[in-house]
């Protein structure tokens, strides 16, 4: 236990874990819309989010961008940034809704126990993440430094990067912007409905199953955007990458209430600075199972998470 | 799976018509011989169980049988510790119905309780023989799915699944982190179970798996006449009705805290069973061991073969083990990679095409099938 450290280290932590927390609370929207209308824990959205960051590293060797390249000049990496966005959001995309179509569907409408899903899942994404294993040969791939993390706000011993400051923008106004749009537009106002009670819905002239598609596009575009993020932060990705950040993720959506979509950015937030305070405490290699013995606790005190789980009442 | 039309309500159904399929199919028929000759029966498949070994000498369909890129004893082995996975996960997946995702969790237990009695890398020193540390391995195996369960008994389902899976995380990185479990660097020398030929050769030696096989497979025979005893018991019936609702249950008056934590109990010491097993013939194993993938293969395993059927486990739990096995030196002919490194992907797409084709597994549990009967019945025609 090293108390000095933390409270020393205080800031930077703080920092860091935003910057993490941000990346987990946008994958964590996948987890928690389609649970939010499904009853469902989508385990093969952590694959959502693998595809998305090797798209963006595709489409970025396409250029002649690897890890070795220089850093290259403002617009240009603007530019860069915007394609490897447009390319993990489209990817991820169609993943969800691809893994929706081949996994779920053929159960749903054959009426299959709760389980049976949860096998599919589990199948659609061994076979995602294996099949990127076997063609990466299992190797870490190397990300482009788009940008160079240089010290933007510099207080006391906390120096807040570009790269931060990006991410966690970037997050806030995808969630602002998801938000307005469960809330205010009409094809939001048909999820929470779903949400809330599938047959009425469905009596009131809601496609169900228009929503459900919504409702996983919805949570992989989120993931596409989570993936650039991550690529660029961690500045290397695997084959693997989704499967561990997915728990956390999940982690994540329970903490603040699953199907509650501002739950999913509290949980995030919360759990990316929990996580580094525990780490400056215990020692790094600690910071994993932190976030488990936090979700077991949570879920022990409160079941419902921290914002109550409901995406058609919580009017979230 | 076709949807029968329902008659109109009030109506009474159709006798079925009498078949091989609606009279129960091989086990009816099984159920339906002379208590001798379901005993001969039983014991001519157990002997052919032990005899699997020398499949390979079969003429025509042995070399099919048998795998090239590993042993054919050694892969026997890996099946008779995956199918005995199979079987305690089946007790509290399938019989008690909690979704249990940190499976693997028992099976670190039971190995690294072994391997630190045993092990001359322990920081214990006790090294003990492995046959000593077998009574420890398996209590504190138990006491570690009391321990999981006692503060999960709140949970339903998906939360259930969640925190059990965070449990197998923990353990996995206490073993990778902590500096008394070794990490990556393992525990070696794990003594191998005892017993010598007349000409004082170890019977269980590290050239020939056969033995351990052997062992393994009588486990296995133990295993199923006590959890089959269990599940026709009043334990079994209580399972049963936590595992359909566990408010009605508790109504009924079945103690569901009691009979969940049993069912906890009994897992876990299976799957210790199995990693006691695993560390005595392995001789050596570390934290890359207990990934959480194989967690959810053994799951899978179990689902396939048919939640909450002694058999359905039994055949879900060899097939994980065989298949990837069987695939292992054969090169494919796309990336000219060993097929081995496409198990997992492989194994996504059979269970994806299980589950939409038999989503009760491969031998369904004949009660949980007519669950499901009755479940179609009850919701609104599409």
């Amino acid at each position: 236990m090293n108390f000095s450290g933390l409270i020393q280290d205080f800031g930077p932590l703080t920092i860091t874990g935003l910057a993490q927390g941000a990346i987990i609370a946008l994958f964590a929207l996948g987890y928690t819309l389609v649970y939010g209308v499904l009853r469902l824990i989508n385990f093969a959205h952590s694959e959502v989010f693998l595809l998305g960051s090797y798209a963006c590293l595709i489409v970025w060797g396409l250029f002649g961008l690897d890890q070795n390249s220089a850093t290259p000049n403002m617009v240009a990496v603007l530019g860069y940034l915007l394609l490897g966005l447009l390319a993990a959001v489209v990817i991820s995309g169609v993943t969800a809704l691809g893994v929706e179509l081949v996994a779920y569907r053929p159960l749903r409408r054959r009426n299959a126990p709760p389980l049976a899903f949860l096998i599919t899942a589990i199948g659609a994404s061994l076979f995602i993440s294996e099949t990127v294993g076997v063609v990466t040969k299992r190797n870490i791939t190397g990300v482009p430094p788009l940008i160079r993390p240089t010290d933007v706000v510099v207080i006391g011993n906390m120096h807040v990067t570009n790269l931060q400051i990006l991410i966690i923008v970037l997050a806030l106004v995808a969630m602002f912007v998801l938000d307005r749009f469960i809330n205010r537009s009409r094809l939001g106002r048909g999820i929470r409905a779903v949400a809330q009670n599938p047959d009425s819905a469905a009596l009131m002239g809601v496609n169900k199953s228009r929503v459900i598609a919504l409702v996983f596009l919805i949570g992989g575009l989120m993931a596409g955007i989570a993936a650039v993020m991550y690529d660029l932060k961690i500045g290397v990705t695997r084959f693997d990458a989704g499967f561990l950040l997915g728990i956390e993720a999940f982690t994540a959506a329970v903490l603040g209430g699953i199907g509650n979509l501002r739950g999913a950015l509290l949980g995030g937030l919360l759990l990316g600075v929990l996580q580094n305070y525990a780490a400056g405490l215990f020692g790094t290699q600690w910071l994993h199972a932190a976030s488990f013995v936090l979700l077991v606790l949570i879920l022990l005190v409160r079941p419902t998470g921290l914002l109550g789980e409901s995406l058609g009442r919580a009017r979230a | 799976m076709t949807t029968t039309e329902t008659p109109p309500t009030g109506a009474v159904p159709a006798a079925e018509k009498k078949n091989w399929r609606t009279s129960g199919g091989v086990r009816g028929w099984f159920g339906r011989q002379h208590w001798a000759v379901r005993t001969v029966l039983a014991l001519v498949f157990a002997a052919v169980a032990y005899l699997l070994p020398y499949a390979g000498d079969v003429p025509v369909l042995g070399p099919q049988i048998i795998t090239e890129g590993i042993d054919w004893p050694s892969a026997l082995f890996n099946m008779s510790y995956y199918v005995l996975l199979a079987l305690g996960l089946n007790v509290v997946v399938g019989f008690a119905g909690l979704l249990d995702l940190g499976y693997v969790g028992f099976f670190a237990v039971g190995a690294y309780t072994v391997a630190m009695l045993t092990s001359p890398d322990s920081v214990l020193h006790t090294e003990w023989p492995w046959l000593a540390a077998i009574p420890v391995a398996l209590a504190i195996a138990m006491l570690s799915g009391l321990i999981l369960g006692w503060p999960t008994l709140r949970l339903r389902g998906d939360y259930l699944a969640i925190v059990t899976l965070g449990f197998a995380e923990i353990i996995r990185i206490f073993a990778t982190s902590s500096e008394t479990l070794r990490g990556d660097r393992g525990f070696s020398d794990i003594p191998h179970p005892p017993g010598s030929y007349a000409d004082g050769k170890p019977i269980f030696g590290v050239a020939d798996a056969t033995p351990y096989y052997w062992l393994g497979l009588s486990v296995i025979i133990l295993v199923i006449f006590g959890v089959r005893n269990l599940d026709r018991s009043r334990v079994g019936r209580s399972w049963l009705a936590i595992r359909e609702d566990e408010e009605a249950a508790e109504i009924m008056g079945v103690r569901t805290i009691k009979y969940k934590l049993w069912a906890f109990a009994i897992g876990a010491f299976i799957g210790g069973l199995g990693g006691v097993m695993f560390a005595g013939q392995q001789g050596f194993m570390n934290s890359q061991t207990f990934i959480l993938q194989f967690s959810i293969l053994v799951l899978a395993g179990v689902v396939m073969g048919g939640s909450g059927n002694l058999f359905g486990a039994i055949l879900g739990g060899a097939l994980i083990s065989y298949i990837p096995d069987r695939l292992r030196g054969i090169e494919d002919p796309i990336f000219h990679t060993d097929l081995f490194g496409f198990r997992f992907a492989i194994f996504g797409l059979v269970i994806i095409a299980i589950m939409i084709f038999r989503p009760q597994g491969l031998i369904p549990s004949r009660r949980r099938a007519m669950e499901l009967k009755d479940r179609e019945k009850e919701v609104a025609p599409q």
